[in-house]
């Protein structure tokens, strides 16, 4: 993720770490405490992941109408 | 080894191997693909540790929804031949650095201790195997879903209606910005 060009490659390592920290959650619940806070958690995560691929994806398409190429090396508007 | 044993390594190799290509395939496509077989994985592994509720959020939301976000992006943006880390020699190596970095932070498994004279004693061993895990028979399995329901109506509400209101302006601002401009 860190090293990709594509924006929509980066979006997959970031679902990745995502549902890694959620995998990290859910077994804290089961093993650590008893409860299902771990559980609760990790779904409120899986519908924040969600908003944020929509979004994204969203930003991701209005950058390529823009310059025709999901590369993100070339998304530099803001670069003085 | 016991058959929860094997199950779990199965899922685990799954996921593992389905991650690693995703972020090392050549192709975009393969890369998602690789994605849905990460999400299954995951969502196995959820069920190895009672989360039966959650296995099956995980996979509708994500490989129903996200994951087909994701394949929407992929083919809208056209790109399916992108391949990176042989025309990123810049930022191949801060990366590489970050990730060993991480892991000798995290996994490093030999223990070496020795003594700077300014310092003091300096001991290097990854974090995972300095904690003390709570090991044990765990939480017995069982039906999740009448009491994560009941959580989300008693003690967390307030998150929940707040995920809700996220969830609409998410949608509202993601068709605001794809929206076409009639500016002529």
């Amino acid at each position: 993720m860190l090293t990709r060009r594509n924006a929509v490659n980066v979006l997959m390592g970031i679902e990745l770490i995502l549902n890694s920290a959620n995998l990290n959650l859910v077994a804290f619940s089961r093993y650590g405490t008893g409860n299902l806070q771990g559980q609760l958690f990790a779904v409120f995560v899986v519908v924040i992941a969600a908003a944020e691929v929509a979004v994204a994806l969203a930003i991701v398409l209005t950058l390529y109408r823009l310059r025709r190429t999901p590369n993100l090396d070339e998304a530099d508007f803001l670069r003085g | 080894m016991s058959a929860e044993a094997a199950v779990f390594y199965v899922f685990a190799v799954i996921t593992v191997g389905a991650a690693a290509v995703v972020v090392l395939a050549r192709s975009l496509i393969y890369s998602a693909f690789a994605l849905l077989f990460a999400f299954f994985g995951v969502a196995g592994l959820y069920v190895l540790l009672g989360a039966d509720f959650l296995a099956a959020t995980q996979l509708l939301i994500y490989v129903g929804g996200i994951l087909v976000l994701l394949l929407f992006g992929v083919m809208l943006t056209h790109k399916l031949y992108d391949l990176d880390l042989k025309s990123e020699v810049t930022q191949f190596l801060p990366a590489s650095i970050i990730c060993v970095g991480l892991f000798i932070l995290l996994a490093w498994p030999i223990e070496i201790s020795f003594s700077l004279p300014g310092l003091g004693n300096v001991r290097i061993l990854g974090a995972l195997w300095q904690t003390s895990w709570a090991t044990g028979p765990g939480r017995p399995a069982g039906p999740t879903t009448e009491e994560i329901g009941r959580l989300f109506m008693s003690t967390y509400l307030l998150p929940f209606e707040a995920a809700s209101v996220l969830l609409l302006v998410a949608l509202m601002g993601a068709a605001m910005i794809v929206r076409r401009r009639k500016d002529a």
